[in-house]
C-alpha cells in the first residue's frame, strides 16, 4: 500500500485478519458469512481446543498419519558440507508428504463445524490425495477440482483420489493448472457454502485460512525443535524449506519464528530464469517472495507475479507443487521484516537436489523438497554449524518427470545415462 | 473476535459530489447520487452488463450503444482480470477473450471515454484491478481516472463491505458510488450494516453461486426481495436474469431494477448481428420490467403472492 493511513486503518479494522499489511479477506460477499463461521470455529476448536479438537487432531496424525516424523541426522551431506545436517521427514508422513497435516486438521474441522461435504483444489495431486485420504478416513463425501493439464500429468495422483472415493472434476479454463483449480473451487464453494467446507491448500486464501493452515503445519516445527535440541543440544543455525503456496514452510519456520538467532530461508522455485515476459503474461519461474509485487489474488493481499495492468501470470517450475503465482502473505510479511529469506534456484539445481539426496542418503525427496536440497548445496557455506532441511514430501510421484528432464540435460548428481532405458 | 468489531464503518453522507468534469456540484435535492437517479427516474430499470474488449473495443463500443438504444438505464462496463472468481462459464469465456484481445485498463478508460451515451456508466472489476492502476498498489489513480472519463459507480465482485474502506474514500472523494451486493446469505446484523452503507443502488444476487443466464427466476430472489423490502435503498437484482418475463416476475416482487449479463455476453458470442440482437433484447428486457411494475401499480393491495419457481 502507498498511504500509510491505509496501513494503520487495515490494522485497526481487525489485526487478527491481517499481517502488517497482507492478508485480509477478499472474497465475493455470498462468501463473507462462511468465512467468517470459519474464524469463530477455528478460535474455537483450534485456538481453545473446544470438546478436544486439538487433542483428536493430534490422536489420528499419531495413528493415521504416522506422526511425529524423525528428525534424522543425514552422515553423507554432513561429511560433504563439513556441517551437521539434518532432515525433517514429512516424506514419511501418510500419504508421502506434508499435505496430510492440514488436510487431516481441516476435514475434521469441517465435521466438528457440522459440515457435510469437502472440496478441494489440488495442483500436482498432492493435496487432492492428502484431502480424499482424510475424507475417506473420517467419511465424508468428497470433490476435487484439478486442471485438465495437471490431470494429464499426474494420472496416478487422480487414480488414488478416485480408489479413496473422492470424485475428481476437470477445470479446463485458462492453462488449467492450479490457479484456475483455485478458482473453480472458489465458485463451488460459493454455490454451496452452507454446507460445504472448502479445504484449502496451502497458507494462501481469505483470513483465517492462512493462519488455520498455519497452525495445523506448525507440528512440522513443534517436533523439529524439540529434536533439534535433543540431538544437538542446542538450536539451529539454520532452517531451509522450499516455498510454493507456503505451507511446508510456515510449518517448518513457524515455532522458529521467535528464535531470532535461527536464519530462516524460504527456496523458491527459480524456473528457468527469473526474467519475465511482460507482453505475453508469462512468468517461467515461481519466485513470488523474490521477485513479486503486492496485490490481491485468492482472496489475500500478498505478493504475486502479475503484470504491470494486474493481471495474474502463468508460472513455471519443473515442480508442480511449487508453480504457482501467489504465497502465503504471512510469508510475504515476514519477508518484508527481514525475518524470513527469501532465495530461488533453478530446475537444473532442483535436479541435481533430487539425484542427490536419492544417491548420498537413499532417500528419494520430492521435486519440491529438492529446492531446498538445491540451495543447501550451493549455500552450504552460509548456512552455520547446524542445519536444519525439510523434506516435504518423498519423490516417487516425480519420477516421470525427473526421467524426462534429466534427458533433457546434463546434470552432474544424476546417475549414468543407462539407468534410464526405459 | 466478534461481529461487533467487524462492522464496516459507515460513510458519512455527501453534501457534494464530484462531477466527470472534476467540478464539486451540489447533489440533486432528491436523490443521494446519479446512481440512484438513474434507477428512480428510470423506475423499473434496466441493468446492462458487456465485459469490455470481447471480441475488440471497436465492437464493444458499438454494443454498448446498442443496448443504450435498447433501454438500458445503466450499463455495467467489465474490465476483463485474469481470475474472475465470480463468474460462471459463459463470462469468463467473454473475459478470456477480451483479455486475449489484449484488452488494457488504459484502453478501457480511452474506450468509456468515447462512449456516446445516455444510460449512467458504472465499471465491474476485480479489486487488483483497481489496485495496479496507479505505479504503487493503490485505489486512488483508478478511481480518479474513472470520475474523469465519465463513471458514475464501481462494482466489486472481491471486494465485501470489510475491506471497502480504502475504495470507499477514494469514490467519497471523487463522487462515485461503490455498489455492494446483498448474497443470499447476507442475513441478520450483516445485512442491517450493509444496507445502512448502500450506495447507489442495492446489488441483489438473485442465487447463490456465479454469474450465468438462467431459465427461470430463483425462490432465493423472492426470499431476499421480501427480506429487504423495509429498506428504503434501490434495489436492483442480477445472476442469472435472462428474459423480459423474468424482469417482470422481479420487478413484481418488490425490485427497482433488473441486471443482465451473460445473456447479452452469449449474444456477443453467437450472434451474426450482435448490436441488432442486443439491442432488441435490450428493449424486450425493458418492456418486462415496465410489465412488472405496471402489475405492481394495478394490483388492488392484496396482490397474489409471486409464484415459486
Amino acid at each position: 500500500m502507498s498511504t500509510n493511513d491505509h496501513d494503520e486503518r487495515t490494522r485497526e479494522r481487525d489485526s487478527q485478519a491481517t499481517f502488517g499489511e497482507y492478508g485480509g479477506q477478499y472474497v465475493p460477499e455470498a462468501l463473507m458469512p462462511a468465512v467468517q463461521e470459519l474464524e469463530d470455529a477455528y478460535e474455537r476448536y483450534v485456538l481453545e481446543n473446544e470438546d478436544g479438537f486439538m487433542d483428536e487432531f493430534r490422536d489420528r496424525m499419531r495413528d493415521f498419519g504416522g506422526r511425529p516424523t524423525p528428525l534424522q541426522r543425514a552422515e553423507r551431506l554432513s561429511e560433504r558440507y563439513d556441517r551437521e545436517i539434518y532432515l525433517k521427514r514429512e516424506d514419511l508422513v501418510h500419504g508421502g508428504a506434508h499435505k496430510l497435516n492440514n488436510a487431516l486438521g481441516q476435514v475434521l474441522l469441517a465435521k466438528y463445524m457440522g459440515k457435510e461435504r469437502i472440496i478441494a483444489e489440488t495442483g500436482a495431486g498432492q493435496h487432492g490425495t492428502a484431502t480424499a485420504m482424510a475424507a475417506a478416513h473420517l467419511d465424508m463425501p468428497c470433490e476435487i477440482y484439478m486442471g485438465r493439464t495437471d490431470i494429464n500429468r499426474q494420472r496416478p495422483n487422480v487414480y488414488r483420489m478416485r480408489m479413496n472415493g473422492a470424485e475428481v472434476n476437470p477445470v479446463t479454463a485458462g492453462s488449467g493448472t492450479l490457479k484456475e483449480a483455485i478458482n473453480e473451487t472458489m465458485r463451488d464453494w460459493a454455490t454451496t457454502v452452507e454446507r460445504t467446507h472448502y479445504v484449502i491448500g496451502s497458507v494462501v486464501g481469505p483470513h483465517p485460512f492462512p493462519k488455520l493452515v498455519r497452525d495445523f503445519q506448525s507440528v512440522i516445527s513443534q517436533e523439529a525443535r524439540k529434536q533439534i535440541q535433543e540431538k544437538a543440544g542446542r538450536l539451529p543455525d539454520s532452517v531451509v524449506a522450499c516455498a510454493g503456496g507456503g505451507s511446508n514452510t510456515m510449518g517448518t519456520f513457524h515455532e522458529f519464528v521467535p528464535d531470532e538467532d535461527v536464519d530462516l530461508y524460504a527456496v523458491e522455485a527459480g524456473g528457468s530464469s527469473l526474467e519475465i515476459d511482460e507482453e505475453n503474461a508469462l512468468a517461467p519461474n515461481s519466485a513470488t517472495l523474490s521477485t513479486g509485487t503486492d496485490g490481491v489474488l485468492h482472496g489475500a493481499m500478498t505478493k504475486l507475479l502479475q503484470s504491470a495492468d494486474g493481471q495474474i501470470m502463468e508460472s513455471h517450475s519443473v515442480s508442480a507443487g511449487l508453480d504457482y503465482a501467489g504465497v502465503g502473505p504471512e510469508l510475504s510479511y515476514l519477508v518484508d521484516t527481514g525475518r524470513v529469506t527469501p532465495a530461488s534456484v533453478d530446475d537444473e539445481a532442483a535436479l541435481n537436489g533430487f539425484h542427490r539426496l536419492s544417491r548420498l542418503e537413499g532417500i528419494i525427496p520430492a521435486l519440491e523438497s529438492s529446492h531446498a536440497l538445491g540451495y543447501l548445496e550451493e549455500n552450504y557455506e552460509d548456512l552455520g554449524e547446524v542445519v536444519v532441511v525439510n523434506v516435504s514430501g518423498r519423490g516417487d510421484k516425480d519420477l516421470e518427470t525427473v526421467l524426462e528432464e534429466t534427458e533433457k540435460r546434463d546434470l552432474e548428481a544424476a546417475p549414468e545415462v543407462e539407468v534410464f532405458d526405459r | 473476535m466478534t461481529s461487533e468489531d467487524r462492522r464496516p464503518a459507515g460513510g458519512e453522507p455527501r453534501e457534494t459530489r464530484t462531477g466527470s468534469d472534476g467540478g464539486k456540484r451540489p447533489v440533486s435535492a432528491d436523490y443521494d447520487s446519479d446512481v440512484e437517479a438513474a434507477i428512480r427516474k428510470n423506475h423499473p430499470a434496466l441493468i446492462t452488463y458487456l465485459a469490455v474488449g470481447d471480441p475488440s473495443i471497436e465492437e464493444t463500443k458499438a454494443y454498448v450503444e446498442a443496448l443504450d438504444r435498447g433501454g438500458s438505464d445503466l450499463i455495467e462496463l467489465g474490465l476483463p482480470f485474469s481470475e474472475p472468481i465470480a463468474e460462471g462459464p459463459t463470462i469468463q469465456a467473454s473475459i478470456n477473450r477480451a483479455l486475449e484481445a489484449g484488452t488494457t485498463s488504459e484502453a478501457f478508460f480511452e474506450l468509456v471515454e468515447d462512449l456516446e451515451t445516455d444510460a449512467t456508466l458504472l465499471v465491474m472489476t476485480y479489486y487488483n484491478k483497481i489496485l495496479q492502476y496507479g505505479d504503487e498498489p493503490d485505489v486512488g489513480p483508478f478511481v480518479k481516472r474513472a470520475a474523469k472519463v465519465g463513471l458514475s459507480g464501481i462494482i466489486v465482485p472481491d471486494l465485501p463491505a470489510e475491506e471497502a474502506d480504502p475504495l470507499r474514500e477514494a469514490c467519497d472523494e471523487h463522487g462515485l458510488d461503490l455498489i455492494f451486493i446483498i448474497a443470499p446469505t447476507t442475513e441478520g446484523e450483516r445485512l442491517e450494516t450493509i444496507m445502512s452503507q448502500v450506495s447507489g443502488f442495492a446489488y441483489v444476487q438473485a442465487r447463490l453461486g456465479t454469474t450465468g443466464a438462467r431459465g427461470d427466476v430463483s425462490s432465493a430472489t423472492h426470499d431476499s426481495l421480501a427480506r429487504l423490502s423495509d429498506y428504503e435503498v434501490p434495489k436492483a437484482v442480477g445472476f442469472g436474469v435472462s428474459e423480459g418475463d423474468h424482469a417482470a416476475e422481479i420487478v413484481e416482487a418488490g425490485a427497482d431494477g433488473v441486471i443482465v449479463g451473460s445473456a447479452l455476453v452469449d449474444i456477443v458470442a453467437e450472434s451474426d448481428d450482435p448490436a441488432a440482437a442486443l439491442e432488441a433484447k435490450a428493449e424486450e428486457l425493458k418492456r418486462g420490467a415496465v410489465r412488472g411494475s405496471e402489475t405492481v401499480t394495478n394490483d388492488t393491495e392484496d396482490a397474489p403472492e409471486p409464484e415459486q419457481p
